[in-house]
């Protein structure tokens, strides 16, 4: 957020807040216990507004429930922007002292009206507004949101008008008021910090930073590029233009995970060499040259991850790695003396302080600190300092501290993958609580709640097309079409569909879902894709 | 009331802060009290009653694990009362439930002199066996003695699914699903926060079952090693459980603010991938 | 809240009856049509889960209607509240008068408790055994259960009768014939005076729900000196008068009032406890049928001295008259501005609520009686806080027992005597068992007397099952609040003639207990049951008096609530006044 790429809160927070805003997150089946902090909070009295395509377990603990329809959160968002100002309830010291550009956005959200945002959200125009009257008057709030927003082809767009309003309330940079993305895989937000992103090095400095970059390479002892290298999506586009040839995959299984799997797969044999280390033999390795067997890095091996609220944490090794299989780091440093350096053997904590030496948000925790406070939340900056409970504090100071927080106006872009008479129905796709990803580490154990890969429709959609639950469906999009045994879900409204995508074996959902990718994230839509359901003889 | 508050516990003054229960009064000045339905981490449900304790100036004994302390209170602990309430407490509970999982109750027996022989109701007849309707946990109520830990978890103190609840009453009271439909049919997500605080092994995970009915359950010869899970990005705290070189039960420590123990079923559960374990894979 | 339903689904019927009592569904979300709205808009959260208290409402309408409550019923119950399944099943199944088991077009409930035991209830069992079968069978239209004390002591054997879709019925001097027939005529009541009768003096009116004639002989004229001496004086006049509980706890009125007038708070409650189940004891029962304004009277003066606008009436389940009387007093008091939005153009705001009990003894325990009207089991929560903290719905709250309020109005109306006047129930083997209403002070013996008793009893149980056996020279120690007199309990007075089996009764009581227990605390939910296992020893002629001492002092010191910390007082007594068992 406004640079460091983390959530401004801590759990904790959101026991304490005043209300609670779930935008595009199904917290209690994906974040289990995120949401065992949630329901503190409600607990203690706070009210909670979710929004959501579906009434989905999480919304069904909301006091009041969006269903917008899918990739109309901007839409959603400028209209309630827009009726906090309309109604005189921004923070007008907050704004002035603490962000820039706020007439081009007030301007920007002009056209929003109430009436105007429930024709493109379907939500009644009332609601929208209790939403803004909500969130503004609201001493403290926090704004939650997870893949509902970030997994669409606007992705970043649909997170700045969601900071927006944080910005139009001053709902952030104090206890209890944030914004709250909540990550989807154990360690995407320590992968951030580690640098794993096209522009940053570790610890979100930038790789344009001269001074940030010359510390690595004095570090490091050689020469670090200076310019961004390419993100996921763009790296399929490199591998189908023939730029990226040898693509070297850790932990990843994108032959499956992919929006438009059938592509992936195409670009993955495509290349000349394709190296996976993974500690499962997945779809993905099966297409590689060379497999790299792996430990299970939260049981086989040592290290740190970190948390949605910032907090790293160790990992220990519980268990030898089985098999040929090896820790990462070992691998790695193998790897670099075949090709000519050597490393030595660090252990993980070597590894570690090496990385506290040149990102100061994580000087400050060494293991032995890491080990005492249960983990702590970043910045860090040296040994005294106990952590970061939430970020932004600055913006409260008088002048604020460091660059201010700008508005950014966006607009609503509809989904790219338009409904027509031929594909009428929209399907989304999420998870299911017991199962995770594609489902190599969560398909090994018997839940008895597993469902397996259905097709979820309304009663209403199920009872038009003659469809009876545990019948098998053809559902077809314009990149391909998966059969799925239905199932009927009540809080599913006519025209909405539903699929996990735990079960690529079974129920190849991916063979679905549209890759238009965010160009500024690189995340791909997959939650919007346009279908027809046939029934399957 | 604010500012520090002091009370005598066995003749010894103990300085505590505002809010502070008996228990906590007790245990600052090195008092032990045996608890049973009591954990830090549920609101007290005050039913077990194994904390008695007596107050100067109250009619009956005090449940120390729920009495807030007030400034002054005289508090007794190893009172013949407090003793022979204890003594009672657990020769009911080992007369009405098999406690042979319950290691701290028969220590508290041995420590109390509590004698269930004296009431003669062993009549033989057979106990009721385990109920094993999934593949991750199982239930033995012929073990429960009624704490309401398991509803408190599954209810208002953290996973708030509602899934079990006490049925009937009096003697009859028993931990159930809605009419008694197999957990599978019930609202159950198998998050096991419930066995996680069931202090007698009525509700253990399935692993544990097992290889107790093996014989091959050795906790002494058990390592346990704090990790983070490796599912979604919440960073759960794990405490794993090896024996023999492999995972046999995945905890969650109560003292860690982000989990208090609980976890969800992927948590809990679904490590069976790393290594074959004893679940097989 | 995230629920999950059973798979059943609710009959035509069963939505009806829940609807009678929620109103049709309005959205898609609780069970009605699916609106196109309803795709894009949801209420719920805390205002949803505010109607829990409706749970208990609800089921009643299933059994009266319905004569069970199905898995499905229960679907749609939770679907319209947000209920979890699990909750509300643990709900149903807490009370005795609620069946998820079986679906019953009559169930006849009789009364096997220490009074009517001894009056031919025994007989009636066989009786109903061959006609209908082992208890708890059906012969495809009734079933039929023992049934503890049922208040109806003085016309013993006495039972009560749930007929689906037609109503509640009590049948007193019950035999098969009267329980076949339909709704039997009411009896005479049954009552005397010792003195001024005060809180008797209306019980001879001929309809006791016409609100002009309760106003003829002075009634409302303590709401309306109330309303004109203001909250302050009126404490304080009860508070002068000395007006303890009549619950059995005996707490002074005036210094609970004040408790939850002090109590700083937007919102309070008074509640009036009717759910007299006490065995022997059915005063309240005479007062709400034969007196029902002086309730509703005494609860509007209790809701003005303490600040509240809100009260609620908790009637036993087993009191379908009463609560008949007590509905149709509201209806008249409000309409003639006794009740509203501005009682008697005082700027008092009060409304008064019924809830039914569902066949609980313990629900009379105040903090129970919360958690039921709540929508939750019936289980006593931990003391303190007090209810004048925290009470009904977590606000301050002054439960007052129906003689106490009673008195109170006969007290702030200034009443000749009310100060010392109180209803005894004396029932057993006496000539006329009946409301005997007498000053403090009066003994036991006299008691007797004034019922008529052809000759001296065995033994006479006085407070109720919670109370205790009276050795013979107790029986002429005046009788009050504190030594020498025993504790009051409920005042009721249980004569046992030369010719019972007091083995037979101390062990019926034992059984009480065992099965009245919430079950929350272990030294009562196991206390009770080893209690009535060992006297079962004791009758059989092992000497287990240690034992029994043993458990008694457990359940006395350790148990939750009053239920578990009398449950021995019984039974102790009368092993020491050598009434039972070894001590022979
Ligand atoms: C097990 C048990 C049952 C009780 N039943 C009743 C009852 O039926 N009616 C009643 O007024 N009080 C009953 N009480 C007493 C109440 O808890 C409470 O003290 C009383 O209602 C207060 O009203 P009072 O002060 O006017 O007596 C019972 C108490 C216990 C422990
Ligand atoms: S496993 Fe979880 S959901 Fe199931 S009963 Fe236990 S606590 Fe409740
Ligand atoms: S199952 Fe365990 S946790 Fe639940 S009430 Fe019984 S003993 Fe307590
Ligand atoms: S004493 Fe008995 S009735 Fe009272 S709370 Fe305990 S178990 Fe329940
Ligand atoms: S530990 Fe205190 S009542 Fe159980």
């Amino acid at each position: 957020m406004f640079g460091a790429g983390g959530g401004t809160s801590s759990y904790e927070e959101i026991e304490h807040t005043d209300l609670i805003v779930l935008w595009g997150s199904n917290a209690r089946a994906a974040h289990p216990i995120f949401f065992h902090h949630l329901l503190k909070g409600i607990d203690n009295g706070a009210r909670m507004i979710a929004i959501d395509p579906r009434r989905t377990e999480s919304a069904a603990w909301a006091d009041l429930w969006l269903g917008l329809d899918v990739g109309t959160d901007i839409a959603l968002a400028n209209a309630v922007g827009r009726e906090i100002i309309a109604a005189g309830l921004t923070d007008d010291e907050f704004i002035a002292r603490a962000t820039t550009g706020f007439d081009a956005y007030a301007e920007s959200v002009e056209p929003y009206t109430l009436d105007h945002a429930a024709d493109l959200t379907g939500v009644p125009a009332e609601a929208i507004r209790e939403l803004a009257h909500a969130y503004a008057k609201a001493p403290t709030a926090q704004l939650c949101w997870t893949l509902g927003i970030t997994e669409h082809h606007n992705a970043s767009d649909n997170v700045f008008a969601l900071i927006d309003l944080a910005l139009l309330t001053g709902h952030v940079g104090r206890y209890g008021s944030g914004l709250v993305p909540i990550r989807g895989q154990n360690n995407v937000q320590g992968g951030g910090d580690m640098g794993a992103l096209p522009n940053k090095l570790p610890g979100f400095q930038d790789v344009a930073d001269d001074g940030a970059r010359r510390r690595f390479e004095d570090a490091w002892g050689c020469a670090v590029p200076a310019e961004p290298g390419w993100h996921l999506s763009q790296m399929f586009e490199a591998m189908e233009r023939g730029d990226l040839r040898a693509l070297y995959v850790i932990g990843e299984n994108p032959a499956q995970s992919e929006a438009d799997g059938t592509r992936a797969r195409r670009a993955l044999d495509g290349l000349d060499h394709l190296v996976v280390q993974d500690i499962f033999f997945t779809a993905t390795a099966e297409l590689a040259d060379v497999v790299l067997p792996a430990g299970a890095a939260w049981a086989e091996s040592e290290g740190t991850v970190t948390s949605s609220e910032r907090r790293v944490q160790r990992v220990r090794r519980v268990v030898p790695p089985p098999g040929n299989a090896r820790d990462d780091i070992d691998i790695l440093v193998d790897l670099a003396r075949r090709l000519g350096h050597d490393w030595g053997q660090p252990t993980a904590e070597e590894v570690w302080d090496e990385l506290r030496s040149l990102s100061p948000i994580h000087a400050g925790m060494s293991y032995r600190r890491l080990e005492e406070l249960g983990g702590i939340q970043w910045p860090c900056r040296d040994e005294e300092d106990p952590g970061s409970r939430f970020l932004h504090g600055r913006l409260w100071e008088d002048p604020p501290r460091g660059p201010k927080a700008p508005f950014t106006p966006v607009e609503h872009d509809p989904p790219k993958d338009e409904l027509t008479d031929d594909y009428p129905i929209r399907l989304t796709t999420g998870r299911h609580l017991d199962s995770y990803n594609t489902g190599v580490q969560s398909g090994r154990y018997r839940s008895p709640r597993r469902t397996g890969g259905t097709i979820d429709l309304s009663p209403e959609d199920a009872a038009s097309m003659g469809l009876a639950a545990g019948e098998r469906a053809r559902v077809i999009s314009r990149r391909g079409s998966v059969v799925a045994p239905v199932r009927i879900d009540r809080s599913l409204r006519p025209g909405l569909a539903f699929m996990a995508f735990h079960y690529p074996e079974d129920v190849d959902t991916n063979r679905l879902t549209l890759d238009e990718w965010d160009p500024k994230s690189g995340t791909a839509e997959f939650k919007a894709t346009a279908v027809r359901i046939e029934r399957e003889p | 009331m604010t500012g520090r508050r002091t009370v005598e516990v066995d003749g010894t003054a103990v300085a505590i802060e505002p809010g502070a229960t008996i228990l906590d009064a007790c245990r600052a000045g090195g008092v032990d009290v045996p608890t049973l339905c009591y954990l830090e981490t549920l609101t007290p449900a005050n039913a077990c009653r194994l904390c008695s304790v007596e107050v100067e100036g109250s009619r009956t004994l005090v449940p120390a694990c729920s009495r807030i302390a007030e400034d002054g209170m005289v508090i007794r602990t190893a009172t013949d009362r407090v003793r022979h309430a204890r003594r009672m407490i657990l020769e009911f509970l080992a007369v009405a439930v098999d406690l042979t999982t319950a290691p701290e109750l028969l220590e508290a027996m041995a420590v109390y002199g509590a004698d269930p022989s004296r009431y003669g109701t062993d009549d033989g007849s057979p106990r009721p066996d385990a109920v094993v309707d999934n593949d991750l946990y199982v239930r033995d109520l012929d073990k429960c003695v009624l704490c309401y830990r398991c509803v408190e978890a599954c209810g208002d103190d953290a996973q708030h699914t509602y899934a079990i609840t006490i049925a009937d009453r009096g003697a009859a009271a028993r931990v159930a699903t809605e009419f008694d439909v197999a957990l599978p049919d019930s609202a159950c997500v198998f998050c096991g926060n419930c066995v996680a605080v069931c202090p007698t092994g009525a509700l253990m995970v399935k692993t544990e079952f097992d290889m107790r009915v093996a014989g091959t359950w050795h906790e002494e010869a058990q390592t346990v090693t704090r990790t983070v899970c490796g599912y979604c990005g919440v960073g759960c705290n794990l405490d794993v459980h090896v024996q023999d070189g492999a995972i046999v039960k995945v905890t969650s420590p109560f003292d860690h603010d982000v989990t208090a123990g609980n976890l969800c079923i992927k948590g809990r559960f679904g490590w069976t991938h790393v290594r074959a374990g004893v679940d097989g894979a | 809240m995230d629920i999950r339903l059973p798979m059943a689904a609710a009959t035509v019927d069963e939505r009806r009856a829940v609807d009678r009592i929620l109103g049709p569904p309005t959205t898609g979300w609780e069970g009605g049509e699916r609106r196109r709205v309803d795709g894009h808009v949801a209420t719920g959260g805390h205002a949803a889960r505010a109607r829990r208290h409706l749970l208990l409402p609800v089921l009643h309408a299933l059994q009266d209607d319905i004569g069970g409550i199905s898995d499905g019923a229960l679907g749609y119950v939770c679907e319209r509240l947000t209920i979890p399944p699990a909750e509300a099943y643990g709900v149903a199944t807490f009370y005795g008068l609620l069946s998820v088991s079986e679906v019953s077009p009559t169930v006849i409930h009789l009364c096997d408790d220490i009074v009517c035991r001894t009056s031919g209830a025994k007989e009636l069992f066989t009786a109903l055994a061959d006609a209908i079968g082992p208890e708890g069978s059906s012969d495809g239209t009734r079933t039929w259960h023992r049934s503890n004390c049922l208040g109806q002591c003085d016309a013993a054997p006495a039972a009560f009768v749930q007929e689906a879709g037609v109503g509640r019925r009590v049948v007193v001097r019950a035999d098969l014939d009267r329980l076949a027939a339909g709704p039997i005529d009411g009896r005479d009541p049954a009552y005397a005076a010792i003195g001024d009768a005060v809180l008797t003096a209306r019980f001879g009116a001929p309809d006791p729900a016409d609100l002009d004639a309760y106003r003829a002989v002075g009634g409302y004229r303590g709401l309306r000196r109330a309303l004109e001496v203001g909250p302050d004086a009126v404490i304080a006049i009860v508070e002068a008068a000395g007006l303890r509980g009549r619950g059995g706890a005996a707490f002074p009125t005036g210094r609970k009032w004040r408790a939850v007038a002090d109590e700083e708070a937007t919102e309070r409650y008074v509640v009036c406890n009717a759910d007299e189940s006490e065995p022997g004891t059915f005063k309240d029962r005479m007062l709400m049928e034969r007196d029902p304004f002086s309730v509703v009277e005494g609860l509007t003066i209790a809701g003005h001295a303490t600040g509240a606008t809100k009260g609620f009436i908790y009637v036993r389940g087993e009191y379908p008259d009463a609560e008949d009387r007590l509905r149709a007093a509201i209806a008249a008091a409000e309409a003639a501005g006794y009740l509203g939005d501005d009682v008697l153009g005082s700027g008092f705001p009060f409304r008064i609520e019924v809830r039914r009990g569902a066949g609980a003894y313990i629900c009379g325990e105040e903090t129970a009686l919360f958690e039921s009207i709540e929508g939750r089991r019936g289980e006593p929560r931990a003391k303190p806080p007090y209810p004048t903290t925290v009470g009904l719905f977590g606000r301050p709250t002054a439960v007052n027992n129906v003689e106490t309020l009673a008195a109170a109005v006969a007290i702030v109306a200034e009443v000749p005597g009310a100060a010392d006047t109180k209803l005894f129930c004396v029932s057993g083997d006496v000539d006329a068992a009946g409301v005997v209403e007498a000053p403090f002070g009066v003994t036991v013996r006299e008691l007797l007397t004034v019922a008529g008793s052809s000759h001296p009893p065995q033994a006479v149980l006085f407070g109720g099952a919670a109370g205790r056996f009276l050795a013979p020279a107790e029986w002429d120690v005046p009788l009050g609040y504190g030594p020498p007199s025993p504790p009051m309990g409920s005042g009721a007075v249980v004569a046992f003639g030369p010719g019972v089996d007091m083995d037979d009764i101390v062990q019926r009581i034992a059984e009480f207990f065992r099965d009245e227990s919430c079950g929350q605390c272990v030294p009562c939910r196991e206390g009770t049951v080893r209690q009535d296992e060992t006297l079962r020893r004791l009758v059989a002629g092992a000497d287990e008096r240690g034992l029994l001492d043993e458990i008694a002092q457990v359940m006395r010191d350790a148990s939750i609530c009053g239920l578990g910390q009398t449950a021995a007082e019984a039974v102790s007594s009368a092993i020491a006044l050598g009434l039972v068992g070894g001590a022979r």
